[in-house]
């Protein structure tokens, strides 16, 4: 590698975080600690009922039984869960209607990150639901969905207003004793967003959720819960960009998706959290437990996600697929610089007969990072004819940064059909240089190499998501590489 | 347009180019002719901005500027266009792509408006007919999976879109056959005008038959031992380069 190469690595990876700035609300917190009198207090805050408030503590009890995991391979400070604290809301409690009610600091906020929620709302025909550290403070086109019985809230809302629903369902796809982060959250999460579509709807539109991480020092346990019910349609898109900060900061989030027969969920993430500064200094935690249940027959669940954030990336949307003929699909680009650290990838889990897994994974690295594709494909004993295919590259910008892959095939039933393909490759000099030449600048150069490589992957994506999500990546590897 | 004064080129300590000149105008064809190792490469790289050359002394103005002190990119946006001997593949960006970005980078630069993508597909339209390029080639990706002969043909096709004032075609010819040559060598000629200069690197004499140049200098350990007409190349070709060594140590000797 010549040395106008690393330069341009170093200046790539020397850019700061674009949308590192604090919003200033004053925050309503419970003081850090954690302990029953903790989630005692946060369920009283949010009003919630008995059994909610019954199975946070089952939770938190079982929690206290489990330790921490530590076999993924990234590498961070031990956690001190006693000094996070468990809840913080924007003090002026909204109860709103529409737009012109939000506090303008926060509509200020959007507009910086450039998701203005009116923008949104009259451009693109997306209904948002925007989660602010903890709590909703704008829901829009709640109306013409529930023309439909189309239920989108966040979940406090739907615990209070349809505990059957949430009763019913939430814990079954990720019960509390799943995972010490599952657990957690179970004790203590905040809010999040509920999604309820009744038999035979497809929702007109895509539902979007932003998520931003703001008062310091409040660890974000977000809980969403998508069910669509028979024959049911849902595109489902959760995107975010935290503010600067010099402390880590954790989110064990918990996302489960219940698709019952005939029905179909496609969930996609943009992510962009706080990725720490060159030296790894600072950054989110970004602990999340994702899963969904393919239920029924036909059933589809499509996992698409572009990870660009966080100093530590540790998750695996999966799917279960239970029903006969039901499907499973994993999206995913990974990006990670500096010394960002990403443990990715998913699980898919064959039972019912004739399911089909598809998994195309892209990681990215550069800088000093990390990147580490985790997968598992399980077909069991009763699952006959099952098919997976599995695709995972890996993309090398400079010569400082790693990538690996760990896959797990476990197969109990012979009429299974498991095929399996990696690369990995480097952006090379010659390529930068051969773009030069044709008047395309270094950082254009890697960008057209880098989106060329996460096609596959950004088709999936609903069209302005896919812009999105391209920026994103251009910000992400803004000086990256040579 | 182009000016090249006592240019000295090292690559890892080594002196490849030893003062080398040149002086090419608008509307002229020069060949640059040479045996294996003798520096051809190295000056179309040179004027490209390859960056692991070291360029030690001398300087290249074109059409008024320094040359040496501009970025590759912005070489090529002053309409600087080398066609690589070995052109590299870039998996996942489509042909159009590359180009749709290339152009709209020099028309930017050139405080042109951008192409819409309906001006865009117009252009190469009218482009692709110039090396008969098959419209398969526009949406794979570029160079990936491609013959030798199309990758070649490729050059010059984003050369014709690009419309450069300053062509530098090295080893165009390496890797083709006589039809694909032929097309290639159309192409050039078809795009050559009053205002444009083109610089042709070969080892054979072969594709002069079909791009004739206005002048031919033979380059020899880093220097140009001899310039002439489009004879000279002839007269390579039939004496070999056994005659221009000894020509060449002779002067030096």
């Amino acid at each position: 590698m010549s040395t106008t190469e690393l330069t341009t690595i170093e200046e790539l990876a020397n850019k700061e975080y674009k949308y590192g700035f604090v919003t200033d609300i004053e925050a309503e917190s419970l003081p850090p600690g954690l302990d029953e009198e903790t989630i005692k207090k946060l369920s009283a805050i949010k009003h919630e009922p008995e059994w909610m408030l019954e199975w946070r503590l089952k939770a938190y009890r079982h929690w206290l039984t489990m330790k921490e995991p530590h076999w993924s391979n990234v590498k961070y400070e031990p956690v001190d869960y006693q000094a996070i604290s468990y809840y913080s809301a924007p003090k002026k409690k909204p109860k709103l209607n529409s737009l012109e009610e939000v506090d303008p600091e926060l509509l200020k906020t959007f507009e910086k990150l450039g998701i203005s929620l009116e923008e949104q709302k009259r451009l693109s025909g997306v209904a948002v639901d925007a989660v602010f550290d903890s709590v909703s403070v704008a829901t829009t086109f709640k109306k013409s969905l529930s023309e439909l019985g189309i239920i989108f809230c966040s979940m406090s809302e739907a615990i209070q207003n349809h505990p059957e629903l949430v009763k019913k369902y939430m814990g079954s796809v990720v019960p509390y004793t799943d995972n010490f982060f599952a657990a957690l959250n179970s004790a203590v999460f905040s809010d999040g967003s509920f999604v309820f579509i009744p038999k035979g709807v497809r929702c007109p539109m895509e539902l979007s959720t932003y998520f931003r991480i703001n008062a310091a020092n409040t660890g974000q346990f977000e809980r969403t819960l998508i069910i669509a019910e028979e024959g049911a349609y849902v595109s489902y898109l959760e995107g975010c960009t935290a503010p600067m900060r010099d402390e880590n900061q954790l989110h064990a989030a918990v996302v489960e998706l219940i698709a019952l027969d005939n029905a179909q969920i496609k969930y996609s993430t943009v992510q962009n959290w706080y990725a720490g500064d060159k030296d790894g200094k600072g950054g989110i935690y970004n602990f999340v437990t994702k899963r969904g249940a393919a239920r029924g027959v036909n059933s589809k669940i499509s996992w698409t996600q572009v990870e660009t954030g966080s100093a530590i990336t540790w998750k695996y949307p999966s799917c279960i697929l239970q029903g006969d003929n039901s499907i499973g699909e994993f999206y995913s680009v990974a990006v990670t610089n500096n010394m960002q650290q990403a443990d990715t990838g998913t699980k898919m889990i064959h039972i019912g007969k004739n399911t089909k897994s598809t998994i195309i994974s892209k990681g990215i690295s550069a800088g000093r990072s990390n990147n580490s594709y985790r997968g598992q494909v399980k077909v069991i004993k009763r699952a006959e004819n099952a098919r997976n295919f599995s695709q995972c590259d890996s993309l090398l910008i400079g010569d400082k940064c790693g990538a690996h892959t760990f896959p797990y095939i476990d197969i109990n039933n012979p009429t299974a059909r498991i095929e399996h393909e990696a690369t990995t490759s480097k952006i090379g000099e010659d390529q930068i240089f051969y773009l030069n030449q044709r008047g395309i600048s270094t950082e254009d150069a890697i960008n057209l190499i880098v989106n060329g490589y996460c096609k596959e992957v950004f088709k999936e994506l609903p069209m302005e998501f896919a812009v999105e999500a391209q920026k994103l990546l251009s910000v992400s590897l803004e000086g990256s590489v040579g | 347009m182009l000016e090249i004064k006592n240019l000295h080129v090292k690559i890892d300590g080594k002196e490849i180019l030893k003062g080398i000149n040149l002086k090419i105008n608008a509307g002229e064809v020069h060949a640059i002719m040479g045996p294996n190792g003798s520096g051809k490469s190295t000056l179309a790289q040179v004027l490209a901005g390859r960056q692991e050359y070291e360029v030690t002394d001398g300087e290249v103005i074109y059409n008024g500027k320094n040359l040496l002190e501009l970025s590759p990119e912005d070489r090529a946006r002053e309409g600087v266009f080398l066609a690589f001997q070995y052109p590299v593949e870039l998996p996942g960006v489509s042909n159009t792509n590359l180009l749709k970005t290339a152009v709209n980078e020099i028309r930017k630069y050139r405080g042109l408006e951008e192409y819409d993508a309906m001006e865009f597909l117009s252009l190469i339209k009218n482009r692709m007919k110039l090396v008969e390029l098959e419209q398969s080639l526009l949406n794979r990706s570029v160079n990936e999976g491609f013959s030798g002969g199309e990758k070649k043909r490729n050059e010059i096709f984003q050369m014709a879109v690009l419309e450069p004032k300053l062509a530098i075609l090295d080893e165009t010819d390496s890797g083709l056959d006589i039809d694909a040559l032929r097309i290639v060598a159309n192409g050039v000629n078809k795009l050559k005008t009053k205002e444009n200069a083109t610089i042709v690197v070969t080892h054979y004499q072969r594709l002069l038959n079909y791009i004739v140049p206005d002048f031919v200098h033979v380059l020899y350990k880093g220097k140009i031992v001899k310039s002439g007409g489009k004879d000279l190349a002839l007269e390579l070709e039939e004496k070999g380069y056994d005659w221009i060594k000894d020509h060449a140590d002779e002067i030096t000797a």
